[in-house]
């Protein structure tokens, strides 16, 4: 099905703002800016980008400890999230979650998750919430290669399928966890055979090219709304940097590296899309620029706002 | 007034409530057709369908996570865990999910998710279905616990739970819900309100504050003590540990001088011990005596009824301790 050349651009205007607010993160953390561990998504942005595009505001997505790509695409407000990076009162969490605790429910975004796998059982309940409201929202729940060998993989996909509800299982694998390689981790060369287990379809996509996620997921969007249950899909992508800020990741090989930069998702899209005529150099050089400023004027919020006074630690407990 | 027990108290209560909120359902295991274990919920099935009385595999963390789920995105499930020995299974969701997304995500978060579960000895169970484990929920904060010692109260709290929009850990002991005392119960509506214990009996020497089944055993023990010493207690029954009623506890120390806190807990890292040490922080200046304990001892809970009942604190163990501080 062709895509329209507006939202193509949106694609690719996404995927580069992610990237310029994780490089900027990076940089923030660097210089002392951010006091807790951040953990940033740079290569892996058409996952995010391509799957999110097929959601409605009202739509969920359940996120990961490696969450500002998934927030980003989902409608979140840099300036907030920076804000919460720096610690400060007017971040989204008003200074008390920080990089693996936002949640934005105006926007669907039902949370990040600093235990991994955590999200899985959450978003098989999103599912059934929507099932039994009787709306037609769907649900993306992101989750890491990791995540896919915690025992709630296995409950909450089951869960999910044998009532049929719309969410999407979306595995992100970057073929790390921290320094343990899906070689050792997994005995089976696709987490997507695992589908089989539930009786659902596993399918595999290129996680750099972000059409091929965004049909792959298009796909299990449609089945989801018509009712026929979830969709394992498993994204091969790679994280370009440390599993944190601060960690060198000696334990990856160069050869490895490299061949996965050589593959990185923005530039692979830009050459389609210049290709194509869909995108001129001077739009490229447009939507860097805006994406720049946006950062530049999140950073500067950020930077600007106060910290929460230490009585704040006492609120929000309970509703 | 007519009397129900604590099962049917609690049948009662979730059905008034799935009547008068559509945002109210069940998620558990063989809450179906079976209607729970005892049949305490039996008839929902049948007027709401398997869609809101809804039967799940045996996956306690999913059966969890998916409350909490629904719960964040405009439901208000029940979760009905069966038996809180086996919520370990979703210790994640109870400890890292549901009480902390309304803190870590700056307070724009609701999170109402009423769970229930069995607790407690008396039913020759052995050591994974006889636990009380109110003392480790307790350390949770965001987390209210409720703790019913008869059919009037767990009806009202139960509503209540179902009601608030935090997480809830309703949990019914097991002597309460086979069988059990029955207790008079309202015919219309009413609800009992959370952070209000009850003076089930008034009295002048002793305060003994007890917590569902306990609190019949202290009854006892006082009505004996009443008798046979002229010993008069005052039995304080908190309803809900968290949040707490110190004022009640502390207005009663005011006035007896004496403490004794009856719980069927063991006793370390146990709720009695918190009432102790709260009384000892703010109403040292009311006690004529040490402050005294009667918990189960530090072991896991044995099977048989010679075992079961040695472990489990009773009505001579409770009088030896008062005993000791008014003589
Ligand atoms: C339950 C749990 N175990 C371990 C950790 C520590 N930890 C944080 S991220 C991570 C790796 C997760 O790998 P994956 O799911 O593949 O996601 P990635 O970081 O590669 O995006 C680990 C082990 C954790 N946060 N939670």
């Amino acid at each position: 099905m062709p895509v329209a050349k507006e939202k193509l651009l949106d694609l690719y205007r996404t995927m580069v703002r992610i990237r310029r607010f994780e490089e900027r993160v990076s940089e923030e953390f660097a210089a002392g800016n951010i006091p807790g561990s951040v953990h940033v998504y740079i290569g892996e942005e058409a996952v995010a980008t391509g799957a999110i595009a097929h959601l409605r505001k009202d739509d969920y997505i359940m996120s990961t400890h490696r969450g500002h790509g998934h927030l980003v695409a989902k409608g979140g407000k840099m300036n907030l999230m920076m804000a919460e990076l720096f610690a400060k009162q007017t971040g989204y969490c008003l200074g008390k979650g920080g990089s693996m605790h936002i949640a934005d429910l105006d926007i669907g975004m039902l949370g990040a998750a600093g235990i991994v796998g955590s999200g899985i059982p959450i978003a098989t309940g999103a599912g059934l919430s929507a099932r039994i409201r009787g709306t037609d929202q769907v649900t993306i729940c992101f989750f890491g290669d990791g995540a896919s060998n915690i025992g709630r993989f296995h409950e909450g996909i089951n869960m999910a399928s044998i009532w049929k509800l719309p969410v999407i299982f979306l595995c992100e694998n970057n073929l790390w966890a921290v320094s343990v390689p899906t070689s050792t981790s997994l005995a089976i060369q696709d987490i997507a055979d695992r589908g089989v287990a539930y009786g659902i379809p596993g399918v595999v996509v290129d996680g750099q090219d972000v059409m091929a996620v965004y049909e792959a997921v298009g796909e299990a969007v449609t089945r989801a709304k018509k009712g026929e249950g979830p969709t394992l899909v498993e994204a091969k992508t790679y994280r370009y940097r440390g599993h944190f800020e601060g960690d060198a990741g000696t334990y990856r090989p160069r050869e490895e590296i490299e061949k996965w930069l050589a593959r990185d998702p923005i530039n692979i899209f830009r050459e389609q899309l210049t290709k194509t005529q869909m995108l001129t150099e001077k739009q490229v050089a447009e939507i860097d620029k805006e994406a720049l400023e946006e950062v530049a004027k999140a950073v500067q919020f950020a930077k600007e706002s106060p910290f929460p006074k230490p009585e704040e630690t006492l609120d929000n407990v309970y509703a | 007034m007519r009397e129900i027990n604590l099962r049917e108290a609690l049948g009662e209560a979730i059905a008034e409530e799935m009547e008068r909120d559509p945002a109210v359902f069940i998620i558990g295991e063989d809450v179906g057709k079976m209607g729970g274990l005892m049949g305490e919920i039996g008839g929902l099935y049948d007027k709401y369908g398997a869609e809101k009385v809804r039967d799940t595999p045996l996956s306690e963390a999913a059966i969890l996570g998916a409350a909490i789920g629904a719960a964040i995105t405009g439901l208000r499930p029940i979760a009905r865990m069966r038996f809180c020995d086996f919520m370990g299974i979703a210790w994640d969701e109870v400890l890292n999910q549901m009480t902390k997304m309304r803190y870590m995500f700056g307070g724009k978060i609701k999170v109402p998710l009423t769970m229930d579960a069995l607790s407690g000895a008396g039913r020759r169970s052995a050591a994974q279905h006889s636990q009380s484990l109110e003392g480790m929920f307790m350390c949770i904060p965001g987390l209210k616990i409720v703790l019913p010692s008869n059919a009037r109260d767990a009806k009202g709290l139960l509503k209540t739970a179902i009601r608030d929009d935090n997480p809830v850990l309703f949990l019914e002991h097991k002597r309460l819900m086979w069988g059990g005392p029955k207790s008079e119960v309202p015919d219309g509506e009413y609800t009992v309100p959370f952070g209000q214990a009850e003076i089930k009996r008034e009295g002048s020497d002793v305060t003994v504050v007890a917590t569902a089944y306990m609190v019949h055993r202290a009854l006892d023990a006082a009505e004996k003590l009443q008798q046979e010493k002229d010993i008069s207690l005052e039995i304080v029954d908190p309803r809900t540990i968290v949040p707490f009623d110190k004022e009640t506890v502390l207005n009663s120390v005011k006035k007896t001088g004496r403490l004794v806190v009856f719980t069927e807990e063991c006793a370390t890292g146990s709720f009695a011990g918190q009432v102790a040490a709260i009384v000892a922080d703010e109403g040292f200046d009311y006690l004529d005596a040490p402050i005294k304990r009667v918990n189960a001892p530090d072991t896991p809970v044995p099977y048989g009824i010679i075992l079961e009942d040695f472990w489990m604190p009773d009505e001579n163990q409770l009088i030896k301790a008062i005993n000791e501080i008014t003589s």
